[in-house]
């Protein structure tokens, strides 16, 4: 199981408590669809996606950029068995989404960087570090249910 | 060769006129070491380097940050010939330094995350794409010379 310091627990909560899920999950997507852009494949039915202006402007990747931030919430309150959490939506994302693992790093690096600029200063190297670590465990619980 | 269009340019310098290579190049070690902790193992004789304190107080640490931006800021100037540019580093890292090379592309993504924290919204989704694909393209410049 993992191992969280105080410091790694407070910073976590106090990022999360925050930050403003509704700016942040459709600012984390776009990015993610923007810089990444073949990830794009998988929302062929969010409409038009053809460059930046039209993604984050688009009200079905806002949408969903919520609803990837609301399921990130469950691990916020959940830090000592995000495992068990997220079993259910490893199993979604492998067996009905067939989403490629490695786009989690992706969007968890979109992630990390629309939090990285909405702190600033405030996201200091040991803040980064406890940051990091959670969005990997994140992202390993959602690849558990792969296979 | 890495193209670059003429928008690619602007961006990359909108980006680097914005950096302050004495403030960032402190803070990139702040967070390197931090995150990353093994990258340790490569300062033996730098001194205090366990506590965000002792790093961003550590003056071998700071002056080798300046030593990392300006070959960046290079870089910038020299859009065209990184492997060039690069090329007698790369060897130094792999003959005389040791670094494993992975480590050239999480220096990058702190140096990315530093940038975002400063720039905040200005470090916009496109503006991301483009910084990225300039750092790949140094990190590889840096892979160059290993064999």
């Amino acid at each position: 199981m993992v191992q969280w310091t105080d410091f790694e627990r407070a910073t976590i909560q106090d990022i999360f408590s925050k930050i403003d899920y509704d700016i942040v999950g459709p600012a984390a997507l776009s990015r993610c669809l923007i810089v990444y852009p073949w990830t794009q494949r998988y929302f062929g039915s969010f409409g038009n996606l053809y460059n930046a202006a039209a993604i984050t402007s688009n009200p079905k990747v806002a949408a969903h950029g919520k609803v990837v931030l609301a399921g990130l919430e469950k691990a916020v309150k959940n830090m000592d068995d995000i495992k068990t959490t997220y079993s259910d939506l490893s199993v979604l994302h492998s067996e009905k989404l067939h989403v490629d693992p490695d786009n989690f790093n992706l969007l968890a690096d979109c992630l990390t960087i629309v939090v990285a600029s909405q702190m600033g200063k405030a996201f200091s190297g040991d803040v980064q570090a406890a940051f990091q670590k959670f969005v990997a465990v994140v992202v390993a619980s959602l690849r558990k249910q792969y296979h | 060769m890495v193209k670059w269009t003429e928008e690619e340019r602007r961006i990359i310098r909108g980006v680097w006129e914005k950096v302050d290579i004495n403030e960032v190049g402190a803070q990139l070690w702040a967070r390197a070491l931090i995150v990353y902790p093994w990258i340790e193992r490569y300062f033996g004789n730098f001194g205090d380097i366990f506590t965000t304190t002792a790093i961003l107080n550590n003056p071998k640490l700071a002056a080798l940050g300046k030593v990392v931006l300006s070959a960046l800021d290079t870089a910038v100037e020299n859009m065209d010939n990184f492997k060039g540019i690069y090329a007698s580093l790369s060897r130094q890292h792999y003959e005389n330094i040791k670094v494993d090379p992975d480590n050239f592309r999480l220096l990058a993504e702190c140096i990315t995350i530093t940038i975002a924290c400063k720039l905040k919204a200005e470090l916009s989704p496109q503006v991301q794409a483009t910084w990225q694909k300039f750092l790949s393209a140094v990190v590889e410049a840096m892979n160059s010379q290993y064999k």
